[in-house]
């Protein structure tokens, strides 16, 4: 009863403090708002706006129909080019895509000659190169199919691959990266309010000074974790809401409620992490390089800008045991999938563990390292 | 004689704050000048402006013949002024050794090896400092640090010295020294002119002539004899507080401290061989002491003897290593909770949230000591009253003057009627009156309510009020006992000298040198270094900068750590985990046909090495479920019929459903199916089930991957990491360097010494470039070795385009560090400013070429941009210098740019 008042009263000094601060209050904002919007939009994920050129060396009707197949938003205008300059432009990266029509494509096509036609694809832009050059095979094919069907009415394909996207009809990248910025704006955060105000106390001295009152690290560590779970699971919400349902209209399939307690126990997380990497660090600088060396790889690494699947087994392995994976993993199934609590609960327990473990690190360090560095 | 310096109607804020009110005054030249006045009334602004440190706002103000508005005289007088900030060391760089520190000054000021070499001897020598010559500036106590600020300050012969405060918290034996050191120096240097200010009132009776502040005015000036005569004060002190406006003299009045009454002997803290070692270093060394109930015991010694320490080991905050401690007859336990509400603790730094008001802090601790709601808000009240606090009620703590805010520390450390008070340094930086205020309310609890009251303190006049005392000095104690009992021990007419009789005896019996005759020989005074045009750039100096960065950045691990290992830790987690080759996709079947036909068509995708079958799907309701759950990634059905329709020739349809939930993901594998669909259609018309045009389309497509033929990720992953790596950690660490130094206050060295904002800029920046190439060819040797990716093109040209690239980030870093004000700041700023653009606009994922609006704009703004063609294109597209040089010249302009940018926001003065 008296460890809960404590906590109680601690964690409203640490709101007072927190909304004190407007630097930290200011980056929360921008970190839910202004920072979702600008991942959302900025499409790295799908085709659009490749770069392409075309060298028409045939300048037939079926050559125009081609070139004019491409278009935005998957690809910019085409652009005309003399094969001789080719090497360099691609070279120089002006253009991750060239196709090249060989003269008299149109007749070889029509004498059922199979001539070749040559898309020559930049495969260092990886993220473009795969998709685009599926795209520019299935653009080029249509185009030469329609051209064929309509000139000898032959009769279309016997098999159609009718290919559907489950949660997602349009594979709109914006559904996925506005809420993967979530996650990468709550990891970034947890750990900076957290880490921050262990941090702060200490450099102000007033850690002394708690720990010189009837006041347990239990107590002062989870008032610290309240008040900054609370702070960002309120932002969390309104984000979702405001931001990610209203502003970018992205349709939610499951239950937000449910969502919302996996966004709980994955701040326990990061605020423990937080609080962890503050007993360790001495100074605020140094808690700053720290948490770029956890907070980067925990983000960048946990299926939310490249799919775990193309790592290597062993980091795959090691990645398994980061909250963020079992995040990413939780709020792709309920956001999307409409999974309910029977699908996400093993993720809820793996994240529940690994909060736990390190709020257990932090409170072992945090005695003897609070004092000692004042 | 014209004088050193002279102000007229000088004022000075800060924000609303006005910390001078248009002050007039000369300051003699030849002469020592002492300005006298508590904390915050605007002695340090004064002495920032007449060395030139901070930027004139208002009035006019001339320091050795000229103008201080006019840049190019402050400049020319620079190498004649030498000054010392508050704070013990402040303009010193800690990780440097007394010698580098020295050594660093003297290249500032332009002398050549030989002539500092002889003047780093002579100083050390004179200063007692010769056999420290090697140790870290951090190591040093306040004493040695204030002299090691007295030999750097001196290296150039100043024709004016501006001390500020350098005696605070240092022990009186090395403050002694300090003052004998700066007359021997005047004796041997006449005409030299010293302006010092001092919070120590004795120090003012021997200074040549004062100056009394308060309030950010001047409230008098003459020598110590004529304002004792004036005011009839008997000492300084006195004097001025006669000088002080009728209005705050009005509360003040003598302290009487009645004698204690109830002696019962018992105990309430006992010490015994009470020991602590931090490392190698003893902090506190065997201390004995026993303190009776109600007594006011001192605690006084200089900064860094031991006192926090062995204060902290008493509440519990430290474990002791060695000895014991017993509080109320109880073993200290840090657990023991019971124990903890019986003491009162105020921490040395201000135990307050200066976030919250008065009454929130006062409302917090009671509530934090389980006081009950009732009794809670009486005591709070009561309190509020006794310490007189009412009128502040609501205002933030960080808003009340030093002296209140000390009133209000108190009452929050007893508000729960504790038994025992541990004070640690409660006065620091108070004004007299304030402090006598404070003093009055502990003698109240002393004797009133019988309080136990352990304070530390370096005030000899506070020392003097105590029931008894310790001297300490080096982790150790001197002397314990009655005040006037220890100076009749030594003899001594006051507390001082008896502590300073002290000190002598240990330092003679620990054979500790002691400071050598000023044998110097402070050359000539024509012997100015030359009087280079100091506006022009100094090779010299900038060195001097470059190297004293690279010393402080060897010596700190962490940083360096970070930069290397840090890098590389980084380099092997996302060259490995930032892959875009998507493989290990789950697919399963829902078979309703099961004729030879589907079993065909399955066949070609279980061909595929990028897919891996899952158990078969029973039925509508599991397909749903699979997907739902997000094991299976792709659902395949196949309908009933599906065989005997394409056998007749009429158009059959396969459905496919794929996990969308991931779109990067989702598109990919969409490609890959329709990669097999079309290998399946050209398979069945080769083997003549369907007419060849229609099957095939009658085209061949080629696609040719060019510069990566197997399309594998990492040929193009591993550089770009090369340059994300190098577009991140060389701006940090660049970012902190400079604010770091605003921070610590070092950055006073750019004001007032002849080094410019260009020397300073390129001189600091030299070591982190140096780190980041070095950086680079760490990296450069992993991605040879560890992820195997071959170099095709040129090293040279490779290495060339790191090298400025490295400078262009380090630069972009070094912008961000000139506006921001604190390392944090900084810290934060760097990572927005950079993870953004990096990951998002400069060509990692999506080419620059298919960027658009401020994400276009953005991307080419960022260095980056530029370096990713330099090292995909010469690792994987093996190109020349003919297609970079575009890349390589954009590069090459970022630098000249973004130093200009650096120079525009670093102010040549403080504000």
């Amino acid at each position: 009863m008296r460890t809960l008042a404590t906590i109680f009263w601690l964690s409203t000094k640490e709101l007072r403090s927190f909304f004190r601060d407007w630097v930290l209050f200011g980056l929360v904002i921008y970190s839910f708002s202004l920072a979702i919007i600008a991942q959302a939009q900025s499409n790295t994920q799908e085709l659009s706006n490749a770069s392409i050129a075309y060298v028409d060396e045939d300048r037939s009707e079926l050559s125009r129909r081609i070139v004019r197949a491409f278009l935005p938003p998957y690809f910019r205008p085409p652009v005309a080019v003399e094969l001789g300059e080719v090497d360099h432009l691609m070279n120089t990266g002006q253009f991750t895509f060239v196709i090249d029509i060989p003269p008299h494509f149109e007749r070889d096509i029509l004498n059922g000659r199979m001539p070749t036609l040559q898309v020559a694809v930049d495969a260092t832009a990886m993220v473009q190169a795969g998709i685009g050059a599926g795209y520019a095979q299935e653009i080029v094919q249509t185009e030469v199919q329609d051209f064929v069907r309509r000139r000898s009415g032959a009769p279309p394909p016997p098999v159609n691959l009718a290919i559907r996207i489950a949660f997602n009809p349009n594979v709109t990248t914006a559904w996925f990266t506005s809420v993967m910025g979530i996650m990468n704006s709550v990891t970034m955060l947890a750990i900076i309010l957290a880490g921050a105000a262990v941090v702060r106390e200490r450099e102000h001295g007033t850690m002394d000074h708690l720990l010189a009152m009837p006041v347990t690290p239990f107590e002062i560590t989870m008032s610290k974790i309240l008040a900054n779970a609370l702070v960002i699971t309120v932002a969390v919400g309104l984000s979702l809401y405001l931001v990610v349902g209203q502003l970018l209209a992205v349709p939610i399939a499951g239950s937000v409620p449910l969502f919302m307690v996996g966004v709980v126990l994955y701040l326990f997380f990061a605020t423990a992490i937080g609080i962890f990497l503050a007993t360790i660090a001495r100074t605020m600088p140094q808690l700053g390089l720290m948490f770029i060396l956890v907070a980067v790889p925990l983000n960048l690494l946990s299926g939310s800008n490249t799919p775990l699947e193309s790592m290597p087994t062993w980091l795959r392995t090691v990645m398994q045991a980061s909250p963020s994976t079992h995040f990413v993993s939780f709020a792709q199934a309920i956001l999307y999938r409409g999974a309910g609590i029977d699908v996400v609960w093993r993720e809820y327990l793996a994240v529940a563990a690994m909060a736990a473990l390190f709020l257990g690190l932090g409170l072992l360090r945090f005695r003897s390292v609070a004092v000692q560095s004042s | 004689m014209t004088p050193a310096a002279r102000l007229r109607e000088v004022s000075h804020r800060y924000g609303r704050m006005l910390a001078l009110n248009g002050i007039s005054l000369d300051i003699a030249a030849g002469r020592v000048t002492g300005l006298i006045g508590p904390d915050g009334v605007g002695k340090s602004t004064l002495l920032g402006l007449v060395a030139g440190a901070k930027r004139l706002q208002d009035g006019g103000l001339e320091v050795l013949d000229g103008d201080m508005a006019d840049a190019r005289h402050r400049q020319s007088i620079c190498p004649r002024i030498a000054f010392m900030p508050q704070g013990l060391g402040k303009n010193l760089y800690p990780e440097l050794s007394v010698r580098e520190n020295i050594d660093f000054f003297g290249r500032l000021f332009g002398h050549a090896r030989r002539e500092r070499g002889a003047r780093i001897e002579e100083l050390l020598a004179s200063t007692g400092l010769a056999p420290f010559g090697n140790r870290l500036a951090r190591q040093l106590s306040g004493g040695m640090r204030q002299k090691l600020g007295l030999c750097c300050a001196l290296i150039h012969d100043p024709d004016l010295l501006i001390l500020d405060e350098p005696t605070t918290g240092v022990d009186p034996l090395s403050r002694r020294q300090f003052w004998q050191l700066i007359e021997r120096m005047r004796a041997r240097r006449a005409g030299i002119s010293i302006l010092v200010a001092t919070a120590y009132m004795e120090e003012a009776e021997r200074f040549d002539s004062l100056i009394a502040m308060n309030d950010g005015k001047v409230l008098a000036i003459g020598a110590p004899a004529e304002l004792k005569a004036k005011t009839g004060g008997v000492s300084v002190e006195e004097a001025f507080i006669r000088l002080l406006p009728e209005s705050v003299r009005a509360e003040h009045h003598e302290l009487e401290i009645p004698p204690r009454t109830a002696f019962d002997h018992e105990s309430v803290i006992v010490a015994r061989g009470l020991t602590r070692r931090f490392g190698d270093f003893v902090a506190v060394d065997h201390v004995d002491f026993d303190i009776e109930r109600g007594e006011i015991f001192g605690f006084l010694g200089s900064n860094g003897c031991g006192k926090t320490t062995t204060m902290k080991m008493l509440t519990g905050l430290l474990p002791a290593s060695d000895g014991s401690a017993t509080l109320f007859g109880q073993r200290i336990d840090a657990s023991d909770m019971s124990l903890r509400a019986r003491v009162g603790y105020m921490s040395q730094s201000f135990s307050l949230y200066t976030e919250l008001t008065v009454r929130q802090n006062l409302d917090l601790h009671a509530r934090l000591f389980h006081l009950a709601a009732g009794d809670a808000r009486l005591r709070v009240a009561a309190l509020i009253e006794q310490f007189g606090l009412g009128e502040h009620v609501d205002q933030l703590a960080e808003s009340l003057p030093l002296g209140i805010r000390q009133r209000l520390s108190l009452a929050v450390a007893i508000v729960h009627r504790p038994d025992l008070l541990i004070l640690d340094e409660p006065t620091s930086g108070v004004d007299p009156l304030a402090r006598d205020r404070f003093w009055e309310l502990l003698v109240d609890l002393s004797r009133r309510e019988g309080v136990t009251i352990f304070v530390s303190t370096h005030f000899m006049n506070e020392a003097a009020r105590c029931d008894r005392i310790s001297l300490m000095h080096a982790g150790g104690v001197l002397a314990t006992g009655a005040p006037a009992a220890l100076m009749e021990q030594r003899g001594a007419r006051d507390l001082e000298e008896a502590f300073v009789g002290f000190l002598e005896e240990a330092a003679a019996e620990a054979g500790a040198p002691r400071a050598g005759d000023l044998v110097v020989v402070l050359p000539p005074a024509d012997s100015h270094p030359e009087p280079s045009p100091s506006s022009s750039f100094s090779g010299r100096r900038m060195l001097a900068y470059a190297l004293r960065e690279a010393l402080e950045l060897a010596r700190d691990p962490v940083r360096l750590a970070f930069a290397l290992l840090g890098t590389a830790f980084l380099m092997l987690v996302f060259g490995f985990g930032i892959s875009t080759d998507v493989n290990s996709l789950t697919f399963a079947v829902l078979d309703r046909d099961n004729s030879f036909e589907s079993r065909a068509w399955l066949e070609e995708l279980r061909g595929s090495p990028y897919f891996i079958e899952q158990p078969p799907i029973t039925d509508a309701a599991d397909l749903q479920d699979r997907l739902k759950q997000g094991k299976t990634m792709v659902t395949v059905e196949l309908p009933p019929g599906f065989g005997r329709d394409l056998r007749r020739g009429r158009p059959a349809e396969i459905g496919v459903w794929i996990d969308g939930a991931m779109p990067f993901r989702a598109e990919t594998i969409r490609g890959y199916l329709e990669g097999l669909h079309l290998q399946y259609l050209a398979d069945r018309a080769i083997h003549g089930h369907v007419p060849s045009a229609a099957a095939s389309g009658g085209a061949d497509i080629a696609v040719r991957f060019r510069y990566n033929q197997h399309f594998d990720s990492v040929y193009a992953m591993v550089p770009i990491m090369i340059a994300l790596l190098l577009a991140l950690i060389p701006a940090i660490l660049m970012a902190l360097s400079i604010v770091r130094e605003k921070e610590l206050g070092s950055i006073v060295n750019l004001y007032v010494t002849p080094v410019t904002r260009l020397e300073f800029l390129l001189g600091k920046q030299i070591p982190y470039v140096v780190v980041a190439f070095i950086a680079f060819v760490m990296m450069f040797l992993m991605a040879l070795f560890v992820f195997q990716v071959p170099l095709k093109g040129s090293f040279a040209l490779l290495a060339l385009g790191a090298l400025v690239y490295v400078m262009a980030t380090t630069a972009y870093g070094r912008v961000i560090s000139t506006f921001t004000g604190s390392q944090i700041a900084a810290l934060f700023g760097t990572a927005i400013l950079t993870v953004l653009p990096a990951t998002m606009f400069a060509g990692m994922m999506v080419p620059v070429s298919s960027t658009t609006g401020a994400g276009a704009l953005m991307g080419r703004l960022f260095p980056m941009t530029y370096f990713v063609p330099i090292s995909v294109g010469t690792f994987t597209k093996g190109l020349g210098f003919a297609d970079l040089s575009g890349n390589l010249l954009a590069l090459l302009a970022f630098v000249p740019a973004l130093t200009v940018l650096s120079l525009v926001l670093l102010p040549s003065q403080e504000r």
